[in-house]
């Protein structure tokens, strides 16, 4: 019995914190998101550190290794507001590797893994997120697909059919195109992608339940690492403001809404590796779990973000400053995938209520 | 990540499960001889009591986390009694450990071990509630004893306990926190008056304890005189038994479940009620991160790593989830909640929910207060400056 992270997982997530710290740590944060393009600069030097195929089997040239560790990276993503698709390109590699044909892998997976080829998953349409919603049909799909993250930089989209299946479709072929979304979050810019005839290239049906969940735990684990990171912003700024003669760090009313978001954010981490652990070890609660705790890590995340927006007073509510972006990335980690109640609801329905 | 047994932990959970088989008898759970009689059993096996020495009557096992979570698991598998409950054992034997005489140990913890002796915590005053360190009641060395003049209140069930270990101020002009020494006496002796104290669930659970010129033997002063606050700060060194544990959260909200599924509105089960599966999986979230962070932290626990902050959040989430249960569940009985609930161990119909919701205003006062326990997260895990102290 052994609940913590591996070595190999913690050395992981320091090297991640050092690497993003030294990029887009403080006022850098800002610059980061200037433009909703991707930054190609950052975007090669974080395909050095061959984040995308952390999942893929070895045999593959992947790490081999499992959705804890890609929810390790995820909330370091969260934590540093990183504005690249790192998570997205990992799962569709992951997909291709275990689930595509030879053709498949032959085509996609070593763009994807040295982060030539970034990916997008286009999921959502009119009637929903999950693929009871999805309607596109056919080897050639006609329709589009909404708020598809990085639509505009991708290579790669994974795209979601009429009865559950999951495609593979070229984002460069002529049928498709991209429209910019006004997005929120600044750092996950995203597009709707229209369809016109474009060729779709199956993967099986299995694939598209442990995908969902797997969505579900690494937006759940990006909030954790953004309500942290904005909670101690907070925290920092408590210990240097000074008011009324006194650090406003040391006003018990202050000490208690910070110490309140330590009592949200501190348990539910290990709830997120528990979800990502029990997805790869195939345990039961999985699929429930992931649905509890997207809810969970969404809800609380925000209600952090909030609290600590406030607790800067003025300064965190201006652009200028990082913590709004923290915000918005709990609040788009939140609505994404489908909010707070829908994900309490299936799993109230899959616990059999 | 790995949340098997070992080979050996599989073998061991096997041997406890074999010694309850052979042992324990739930049809005698109320017969307090067969239950003494299992508690020696289960002692002498090392279950129980188990960072007491032989010699004192414990157990005397090696600190192991995982194996005590074997046995807490098995024992509440089987509905099998642990240690003795109360201060005494959660309390005084390790304090007694780490800073008592010789004398002292083998005076008080075997006794206390059979539930012979039954301890009061005498800390609280009237006048020092979270700021424990202003207390006031004396004692004063005269001749080969202690004479002892106070009042303590919110003591736990003082009125069933043979012994007191006491904070006492022992050197009056020395700053507060060095005048204090933690001393033990009898409570059965004419200088000692109880009064239980009606809480607002109707049961009476907190005293008043008035000391009247109490007495107790200069050889009680435990640890050196004036450090008593240092030794009342001794926690359970071995294999502390709840760890931020869901141990008390998730049967309560099974039974919340099931309260759901047995009670209906307008000819539905409850359960069925949106709102109601909204606020109950909103529970949930919190029950499944308390029990997951529980099993981290006694990960770090046996690997010797500091929990750091999370280790310090734990009483306030275990206070949020019993509140949080206690709403709902008074959503859910509807005009059961408008009626007193019955007291003692008799908790009648669905109305025991408004105990529940009552008692947990008490979870969140003992032992530190709500807001106390936002002080400790903030200064000591947050790293934000002691507020100036007024007048």
């Amino acid at each position: 019995m052994h609940f913590d992270l591996t070595d190999e997982q913690k050395a992981l997530r320091e090297m991640l914190a050092q690497f993003f710290h030294e990029r887009l740590g403080g006022a850098r944060a800002i610059e980061a998101v200037r433009e909703t393009a991707l930054d190609r600069g950052l975007a090669a030097e974080i395909g050095g550190l061959e984040l995308s195929g952390i999942m893929v089997p070895a045999a593959l040239g992947g790490s081999g290794l499992d959705l804890l560790s890609l929810a390790v990276v995820a909330e370091t993503t969260g934590r540093y507001c990183v504005p690249a698709p790192i998570v997205a390109s990992a799962l569709a590699a992951w997909l291709v590797a275990s689930w595509g044909t030879a053709a498949q892998r032959d085509r996609w997976l070593a763009g994807l893994m040295s982060g030539e080829i970034a990916a997008a998953f286009a999921l959502q349409e009119a009637a929903g997120w999950l693929p009871e919603s999805w309607t596109l049909q056919g080897d050639r799909i006609d329709g589009s697909k909404r708020n598809v993250e990085w639509a505009g930089d991708a290579g790669l989209l994974v795209v979601g059919l009429g009865g559950g299946t999951l495609a593979l479709v070229d984002a460069a072929a002529e049928e498709v195109s991209v429209a910019p979304v006004d997005s929120l979050d600044r750092s996950r810019p995203m597009g709707e992608v229209t369809f016109r005839h474009a060729v779709a290239d199956p993967l099986p049906l299995a694939a598209t339940a442990p995908l969902i969940d797997a969505m579900l735990v690494l937006y759940a684990a990006d909030a954790i690492g953004a309500a942290s990171a904005i909670q101690a912003l907070a925290v920092d700024y408590a210990r240097e403001r000074r008011q009324f003669g006194q650090l406003i760090g040391a006003f018990q009313a202050l000490q208690h809404q910070l110490a309140d978001m330590s009592v949200e954010i501190e348990p539910a981490r290990p709830l997120v590796w528990y979800a990502a652990h029990a997805w790869d070890s195939g345990r039961a609660d999985a699929r429930r779990t992931a649905a509890l705790v997207k809810a969970h890590a969404g809800d609380i995340a925000v209600a952090v973000a909030r609290g600590a927006i406030e607790a800067h007073g003025g300064i965190g509510y201006t652009w200028e400053y990082p913590a709004h972006l923290f915000l918005k990335r709990t609040m788009h980690d939140r609505a994404a995938m489908g909010g707070v109640s829908f994900h309490r609801e299936r799993a109230a329905a899959l616990a059999g209520w | 990540m790995d949340l098997r047994y070992t080979e050996e932990q599989i073998a061991y959970r096997d041997g406890v499960a074999a010694f309850l088989d052979k042992a324990w008898d739930i049809s005698h759970a109320r017969d307090a001889g067969f239950v003494d009689l299992f508690r020696r059993a289960a002692t002498a096996a090392g279950y129980l009591y188990r960072g007491v020495p032989r010699r004192y009557g414990g157990g005397e096992q090696p600190a192991d986390v995982v194996r005590a979570q074997i046995i807490r698991d098995a024992f509440a598998a089987a509905r099998a009694p642990m240690e003795v409950p109360g201060n005494g054992v959660a309390l005084l034997i390790p304090t007694l450990l780490e800073w008592g005489t010789e004398a002292q140990r083998e005076a008080f913890i075997p006794k206390t071990v059979l539930g012979e002796y039954r301890w009061a915590q005498g800390y609280s005053e009237p006048g020092s509630g979270s700021d424990l360190a202003s207390l006031s009641s004396r004692a004063e060395l005269a001749g080969d004893e202690w004479r002892i003049n106070g009042h303590k209140i919110w003591t736990t069930l003082a009125q069933h306990a043979t012994h007191m270990f006491a904070l006492l101020r022992t050197e009056p002009d020395a700053p507060k926190h060095d005048g204090i020494s933690y001393i033990l006496l009898d409570m059965k002796q004419p200088g000692v008056t109880v009064r239980p104290i009606r809480q607002i669930n109707g049961d009476s659970e907190f005293c008043e304890v008035f000391l009247d010129g109490a007495r107790a033997p200069a050889s009680w002063l435990v640890g050196p005189r004036g450090r008593g606050w240092q030794v009342s700060r001794s926690t359970l060194r071995h294999e502390r038994n709840h760890i931020g544990s869901a141990a008390r959260t998730t049967p309560m909200f099974d039974r919340l479940v099931a309260l759901a599924r047995r009670r209906h509105r307008n000819g539905r089960p409850m359960i069925e009620d949106p709102a109601i599966r909204q606020a109950l999986a909103t529970i949930e979230g919190y029950l499944q991160a308390q029990l997951w962070a529980g099993y981290y932290q006694q990960t770090l626990a046996a690997t010797g790593e500091s929990a750091g902050t999370l280790g310090l959040v734990n009483k306030l989430t275990t206070t949020n989830l019993f509140h949080r249960i206690a709403a709902l569940a008074a959503e859910i009985i509807d005009d059961d909640a408008l009626k007193a609930p019955a007291q003692g161990r008799d908790r009648g119909g669905d109305e025991r929910w408004v105990s529940q919701m009552l008692g947990s205003l008490g979870q969140a006062i003992s032992g530190g207060t709500s807001n106390i326990q936002r002080n400790i997260i903030a200064q000591r895990g947050l790293g934000l400056p002691r507020p100036a102290a007024g007048e």
